[in-house]
């Protein structure tokens, strides 16, 4: 037999402040040395592009964002979707969590690839091309998911209505991932490759795969601090709450 | 390291602006997200404190 403890306390709010209280400190640690290691390696180590020069460099922070903001837009829509069928408080108060953090990860997508793009292309934005507007509507679907939760003074409602807009919009991420092949587009295609060999130098392929794992841990750090966030405000008139306003612990 | 001084660094082959532009507001945005929900939580734990400050009070009060 399996065991399910671990899915039952989920459902226990006390339980799961408690566990992130403890494990968000090591996963945000981990993520931060990380991607801060793959930066200086990125920025300083690694060989300039032989068409782009150092504009290339920010590749490490460029890709690795818009990597983790379109999984991100699959965990919100997934969330939701629990929520929304088994009416599970903990899966809702995820979508309410992640949201923030995937939009801003999209945002920085799109401002670092503008910038990027500005010494590369000659200009910061090309609204003709399919893989920058898809991306733009990813934005502007998280955007609407946090406007909508936030829209209802009856919470139920306001989920309700998120997740539903969540689920919807997931059409958009086959979307982005195909784009720079459907269409015409300035965007470069993808360089890693899982199916045949990657087209880039190896060199600089290490530290952007050590920057994507580590904006994943990042971005899992983050969630934990808002969740955390979310179970005390859902939770106020507990007992374990009050409890934590004496301790003083944030 | 691909560069000599520190000046190249910064320049970065006359890419620096952008580069560094670039860094620059993903690690400002990063640190938003470290600290914006902290500060949230604090806030909701304050006022739930408060509450129950003012509660004891009336408490108290209703006793005499």
């Amino acid at each position: 037999m399996a065991n399910w403890q671990w899915f039952h306390r989920l459902g226990s709010p006390r339980w799961l402040y408690q566990t992130l209280d403890r494990w968000t400190i090591w996963v945000f640690l981990l993520g931060a040395t990380a991607l801060a290691t793959a930066f200086v390696w990125g920025l300083l180590f690694t060989p300039p592009d032989y068409k782009q020069g150092n504009s290339f460099r920010i590749i490490y922070v460029h890709v690795p964002m818009a990597v983790v903001a379109l999984a991100a837009y699959y965990m919100m829509a997934i969330s939701g979707a629990i929520g929304l069928i088994w009416r599970m408080k903990v899966a809702d108060m995820a979508m309410r969590s992640i949201a923030p953090v995937g939009a801003t990860f999209t945002f920085l997508a799109l401002f670092t690839g503008a910038v990027w793009g500005k010494p590369t292309w000659g200009a910061y934005w090309v609204w003709q091309d399919a893989r920058l507007t898809s991306m733009l509507i990813l934005f502007f679907l998280y955007v609407g998911v946090i406007a909508l939760y936030d829209a209802f003074s009856v919470r139920g409602s306001g989920n309700r209505a998120a997740s539903i807009v969540a689920l919807v919009g997931t059409v958009n991420v086959p979307i982005i991932y195909k784009s720079v092949d459907w269409w015409a587009s300035l965007h470069q295609p993808a360089s890693i490759k899982f199916t045949e060999a990657s087209t880039i130098a190896a060199e600089m392929l290490w530290p952007l795969l050590l920057a994507i794992v580590a904006t994943y841990f990042m971005f899992a750090a983050f969630v934990m601090l808002q969740l955390r966030m979310q179970l005390v405000d859902s939770e106020q008139k507990s007992n374990w709450v009050a409890d934590l306003t004496k301790n003083g612990s944030t | 390291m691909q560069f000599s001084n520190l000046s190249e660094v910064i320049q970065m082959g006359g890419h620096g602006v952008y580069v560094w532009s670039a860094y620059a507001v993903s690690l400002l945005a990063l640190v938003c997200l470290t600290y914006l929900p902290r500060r949230k939580q604090k806030r909701i734990l304050d006022r739930v404190a408060q509450q129950q400050k003012l509660a004891a009070r009336r408490d108290s009060h209703s006793a005499q």
